[in-house]
């Protein structure tokens, strides 16, 4: 394993080859689809097969002259919906993602801590929704909040209301079916980190006279923040850009960025400021994207 | 083991109450008599047959499992091959770039794949259909595939790999002979997921679909649009059902294939 190597002789063992097959692939359909967004940002709807300006025009001579516009860019900075979409996805996101933590946290501590014989059970009925459809996940929740739903027929029979309670098409729906699916993203780095941790660590600290809180504070909490952070990438960054959320739980004042998207998408047919929304989120999410990529790298090395 | 107390019991208890009540009524009223979906009405398997009635669902449920397979399968061998790149072909020029395109697809937001992807078909003049809905779901899948595998290739011993090759085994060979079928459970794992995944997705799905390629979970999300019936639970009811049986299956070959490492 310790020859030099010829640049030759690797290029014609394959080893390049094997390399180029899914980075090629990845540069195609992943990579090169992020060009066509940008360029289509910049052109302008027109009523035609595809609804946008070209952006080179060849006309008579050899060299193309670039109709770039920003228009899609200022519309989506004059009118106030868009700023107050991606703030409002912006809220949402961190909410969720600190509740799906405090919650996620629990759950993947005491499975953790649970005698080993139950711990694969367990993790797998974590997985196990994990792999379920997510759209039926969030169906499941429209008949249980819903006006004449499971939640109030159950809370006025029991007694505790006499008045339907109004939860679905508003916020708290989406925020339940937010922490609802992506909990397992959450639990899972979280297990893997917290299930490897020193227990040696934790009784130093009982032995030393740290109470079982502090200990929980001042060694377990730090020791698991990769899991923290590889959970909360995992919930934060697509949850910006939700769609299906929002549009099945939420109601018509939740504004999120996702949906906005989809509408200029399929209901205006506006691709140029569609386009637009999807660069600036790309732009608002590249850092939290590489800061997870980096999170990743370093737990795999 | 200690310190499992009874704040952990309660966790438990009420974490996975959260996560399976509402699967668990979903199946419920699936059986459910009356079209009312909160009413209990006694019990019926009327809404499974009245699925085998309903033409555009079946066609939806072909084209899902059509897609579905093939790009689970072209995922999971581009997604083996990516990686095995990711852990051992050390580092190469442009390894960053290409680690950021295997987590990237993993968080970014389905709504900016699916604009980017379709804006590439439409600027290219692919026609959309089976075809560019495939390509969608075989890129993002494969990402997955290639974290499964690189986390299995974690814990995998490269002297029986070295031997092989020392003995004069080829690249390939060694491959074949030795790694794959090592690794195999990762890649069938690998496989189910891609195949789940792409059974899920409605989003991308949305995007880069045509004319007569509507997905089963376009049908479903066009059908909860209009409201919650029984039918779409007892559709659900099956995908669940579908996925439970792979899923433990799959842990099942996978805890056999353990014991018998441990045999030999």
């Amino acid at each position: 394993m310790q020859k030099i190597p010829n640049p030759f002789k690797s290029f014609f063992s394959g080893r390049l080859a094997v390399i180029a097959i899914p980075y090629v692939w990845l540069l195609l359909f992943f990579i090169l689809p992020f060009i066509f967004v940008l360029k289509i940002s910049l052109a302008e709807p027109i009523m035609a097969i595809p609804p946008y300006t070209s952006l080179l025009n060849w006309g008579d001579s050899w060299i193309p002259s670039i109709q770039a516009s920003l228009e899609s860019y200022l519309f989506l900075f004059s009118d106030s919906l868009y700023i107050k979409a991606y703030l409002s996805s912006l809220k949402i996101a961190i909410i969720s993602t600190i509740l799906t933590l405090i919650i996620g946290y629990s759950i993947a501590y005491s499975v953790a801590r649970a005698p080993t014989r139950w711990r694969g059970i367990l993790l797998m009925l974590v997985i196990l929704p994990f792999w379920t459809s997510f759209l039926i996940r969030v169906y499941a929740w429209i008949g249980i909040l819903k006006t004449e739903g499971l939640l109030n027929l159950a809370l006025m029979s029991i007694g505790i209301i006499d008045k339907p309670l109004t939860i679905m098409n508003t916020d708290l729906a989406v925020y339940i079916g937010i922490v609802y699916s992506y909990l397992p993203f959450m639990i899972l780095p979280l297990y893997a980190n917290l299930e490897k941790m020193d227990m040696s660590l934790l009784e130093a600290a009982a032995d030393l006279g740290c109470r079982p809180f502090k200990t929980f504070w001042t060694v377990t909490v730090p020791l698991s923040l990769p899991g923290i952070l590889a959970g909360c990438f995992l919930v934060f960054i697509p949850v910006m850009g939700e769609f299906v959320i929002p549009d099945l739980l939420g109601g018509s004042e939740t504004l999120m960025i996702g949906k906005v998207l989809w509408t200029e998408f399929f209901y205006n047919r506006d691709w140029p400021v569609a386009s637009a929304v999807a660069i600036i989120l790309l732009a608002i999410l590249v850092v939290p994207i590489m800061l997870y990529q980096r999170s990743q790298e370093k737990a795999i090395s | 083991m200690k310190k499992f107390g009874n704040f952990n019991i309660v966790a438990l208890v009420i974490g996975f109450s959260f996560l399976y009540i509402p699967i668990i009524l979903l199946i419920l009223f699936s059986f459910n008599e009356s079209r009312l979906v909160t009413v209990w009405g006694g019990f019926s398997t009327k809404w499974y047959g009245e699925l085998m009635q309903n033409q555009g669902l079946k066609d939806a449920a072909w084209v899902t499992i059509k897609v579905a397979f093939v790009s689970s399968t072209v995922a999971t061998i581009l997604g083996t091959i990516a990686g095995l790149v990711m852990t051992r072909f050390g580092n190469f020029r442009g390894r960053t770039l290409f680690s950021g395109m295997i987590y990237a697809p993993m968080v970014m937001p389905e709504v900016i794949i699916g604009l980017s992807t379709l804006l590439m078909f439409v600027a290219l003049a692919v026609d959309r259909g089976v075809f560019t809905v495939t390509l969608a779901h075989i890129t993002f899948s494969m990402c997955y595939v290639a974290v499964v595998i690189q986390s299995r290739m974690s814990s995998y011993d490269d002297s029986i790999t070295e031997a092989a090759l020392d003995l004069g085994c080829t690249p390939f060979r060694t491959f074949i002979l030795i790694t794959l079928p090592i690794i195999l459970p990762a890649v069938v794992a690998g496989w189910l997921l891609s195949f789940t995944l792409s059974l899920d997705d409605l989003v991308i799905a949305s995007f880069t679909s045509g004319p007569g390629s509507t997905t089963l979970p376009m049908k479903i999300y066009s059908m909860v649009r209009l409201g919650v019936t029984p039918e779409i639970n007892a559709v659900s009811t099956i995908l669940v059902g579908l996925v439970t049986l792979g899923v433990i299956s799959a842990s099942i070959i996978g805890r056999r294939q353990k014991q018998n490492v441990i045999k030999v």
